[in-house]
């Protein structure tokens, strides 16, 4: 079959484009330590760090219609299993941070369990609510410095790498890992029949259930998948901070408001929404973090002001309009 | 010999409104059953009961001698349960052949080669030359031909369509005749709600009449239309679908 009603040249120009793009920011990102700056090269951690919490909401809301307002729940869990692990179980900081995930997503069955028994806005509000009881949980155990938190010890972080230029390249290289695997997790699933019946999900979840897909089994699982994910990104992002507590971990404005922020701005439902959104967030963050609540009050304006120009978000529009996709999905006949 | 689908006192109520009353029926393999009615007479519920998007308030759904009233819709169509909705669900941000694709894959189809499956069967609805567009560009009758093939792309051995000719033309509608004689044909046992009755009557080998939830009338078509109740209440269709 041929792409009717195009010329023939349209499809090719874009994979053309897509690969320079991609390929170009691959280098740049791979090659971010020998040319960055110290700042620059914290800015991009944090930034990748956004990127893979973004996907991760993306995959949950954009495609299975889960509205989670309780992803500092998994940031937090994360974040916090990764410091008892690294000190009080003496594990390497890469085994802990992947260990942090797996345990957040063993942590996410039986809350998952709880929050699946609300729909829509009752499971918006509820996963906030659970986020918040996480929260209060943690905040009781003296042994992770209750309500006012604890420090990474110094030697911990020096097992990554004996000097600070070195430690923060290896630190960097990890972040890179954690961005570009979020991307890449995101893009293998939904190639995959999985994503398929996810992206059917999305359009019309009764039809989705219909047609053989068990919606509730499969939105479950991204639930716990995402959950996990999220955890690693978490764990990552306490690792640079070298310091937790509980209202940092379990923030709602930090960790679900502004990567709510990144994917509806981006465009939801689309794997270049997310990374859209967080080139836009970063770059709005640099420009004006100094104008104090304004900032915030930017942000918000240019939220509205998107969703009511498009809602499929900027991303939504250009393909909309190009039919252009940056990490292609389509099967053809 | 062991009917493919038999219902048990199926009751269905929101409230104090019963929207399936008593419901009581076999389909042997390999029929073509019609379902009329007027407007709310509860067909789309039974259909909903059927498929498994409702659980019914009491009775017993069986499916090839399987009691499935506790399962759901997706299990349902694992077992060979397939529907179209009456208002078309596309999966809009997916390709035609991309829709079928999801259905073959999940579906209880287990297709030797799923896009020649797909491939067979827009070219028998008459969407191969759309196949590669997406499915939020087609027209009302094209999404209604998708519902068909979307259906038929799980692989069922029953079939249930919801007022799949409404809207269409003469020719249209003899086109889609003759598409769900060759589906029967094919082996598929149907049922099919329909106000088009002239097409509904080309097809079935069986009509139940549903008002108010309950089945009125049974039997061989020719012999139910006749009967004046029926009539009645199928003069109330015609003059309901006038004045709508």
């Amino acid at each position: 079959m041929t792409m009717i009603a195009h010329t023939q040249s349209k499809p090719v120009l874009q994979f053309g484009a897509s690969v320079l793009i991609l390929g170009g920011a691959l280098l740049v990102l791979a090659s971010a330590p020998f040319w960055a700056g110290r700042a620059e090269l914290r800015l991009l951690m944090e930034a990748l760090s956004y990127l893979a919490l973004a996907q991760m909401w993306n995959l949950l809301a954009g495609y299975t219609g889960l509205v989670s307002v309780g992803q500092q729940a998994f940031v937090g869990l994360g974040g916090y299993l990764f410091f008892a692990l690294a000190i009080f179980g003496g594990i390497g900081v890469v085994p802990a941070l992947i260990l942090s995930a797996f345990g957040t997503a063993i942590i996410a069955i039986p809350t998952g369990w709880l929050a699946f028994r609300l729909n829509g806005a009752y499971f918006a509000i509820g996963t906030w609510v659970i986020a918040e009881v996480y929260r209060l949980g943690v905040a009781q155990v003296s042994a992770l410095g209750g309500g006012s938190g604890i420090s990474l010890p110094v030697d911990i972080a020096r097992s990554l790498a004996e000097g600070r230029a070195e430690r923060e390249m290896v630190m960097y290289y990890i972040a890179f890992a954690i961005g570009t695997a979020s991307v890449l997790l995101v893009w293998g699933i939904l190639k995959s029949r999985w994503g398929l019946a996810m992206t059917a999900i999305r359009d019309s979840e009764l039809a989705a259930e219909t047609i053989g897909v068990n919606t509730r089994r499969l939105k479950f699982s991204v639930y716990v998948l995402t959950a996990g994910f999220t955890a690693l990104a978490g764990g990552f992002l306490f690792l640079q901070k070298l310091r937790i507590t509980p209202d940092a971990a379990f923030s709602v404005n930090d960790w679900t408001a502004f990567v709510l922020f990144i994917v509806v701005i981006g465009g939801l439902g689309t794997i270049e929404g997310p990374i859209i959104g967080t080139i836009l967030f970063f770059a709005l963050r640099q420009v004006a973090a100094d104008w104090g609540t304004w900032y915030l009050m930017l942000m918000g304006a240019i939220a509205i002001g998107v969703m009511l120009m498009d809602k499929r978000g900027i991303w939504g529009w250009i393909a909309a309009r190009t039919g252009w996709s940056l990490f292609p999905t389509r099967r053809l006949l | 010999m062991e009917p493919l689908l038999r219902l048990t006192g199926v009751n269905k109520s929101f409230g104090a409104l019963t929207v399936s009353d008593n419901v009581t029926f076999d389909l042997p393999k390999g029929q073509a059953l019609g379902i009329i009615g007027p407007n709310g007479a509860g067909k789309s519920t039974l259909f909903n009961l059927i498929g498994g998007a409702l659980a019914p308030s009491s009775g017993m759904v069986m499916f090839k001698g399987q009691d499935v009233t506790a399962q759901p819709a997706s299990a349902r169509c694992r077992a060979g349960i397939a529907r179209s909705f009456q208002i078309p669900h596309p999966f809009v941000g997916m390709t035609v052949f991309e829709n079928l694709l999801v259905a073959s894959s999940f579906g209880g189809a287990g297709h030797h080669d799923a896009r020649e499956a797909c491939h067979d069967i827009l070219e028998r609805t008459g969407l191969l030359p759309k196949a590669n567009r997406p499915a939020g560009s087609l027209t009302l009758l094209e999404r209604k031909r998708l519902e068909l093939s979307r259906a038929l792309a799980t692989g069922p051995e029953l079939l249930l369509l919801d007022e799949i000719a409404g809207g269409l033309t003469e020719a249209e509608c003899h086109a889609l005749v003759e598409t769900i004689q060759a589906i029967h044909a094919s082996g598929v046992s149907i049922i099919w709600i329909e106000h088009i009755v002239h097409a509904l009557l080309a097809v079935v080998d069986r009509l139940i009449v549903i008002d108010f939830g309950k089945i009125v009338a049974e039997g061989a078509p020719r012999a139910v239309m006749a009967d004046p109740m029926v009539q009645e209440i199928y003069m109330g269709i015609s003059v309901d679908d006038q004045a709508a």
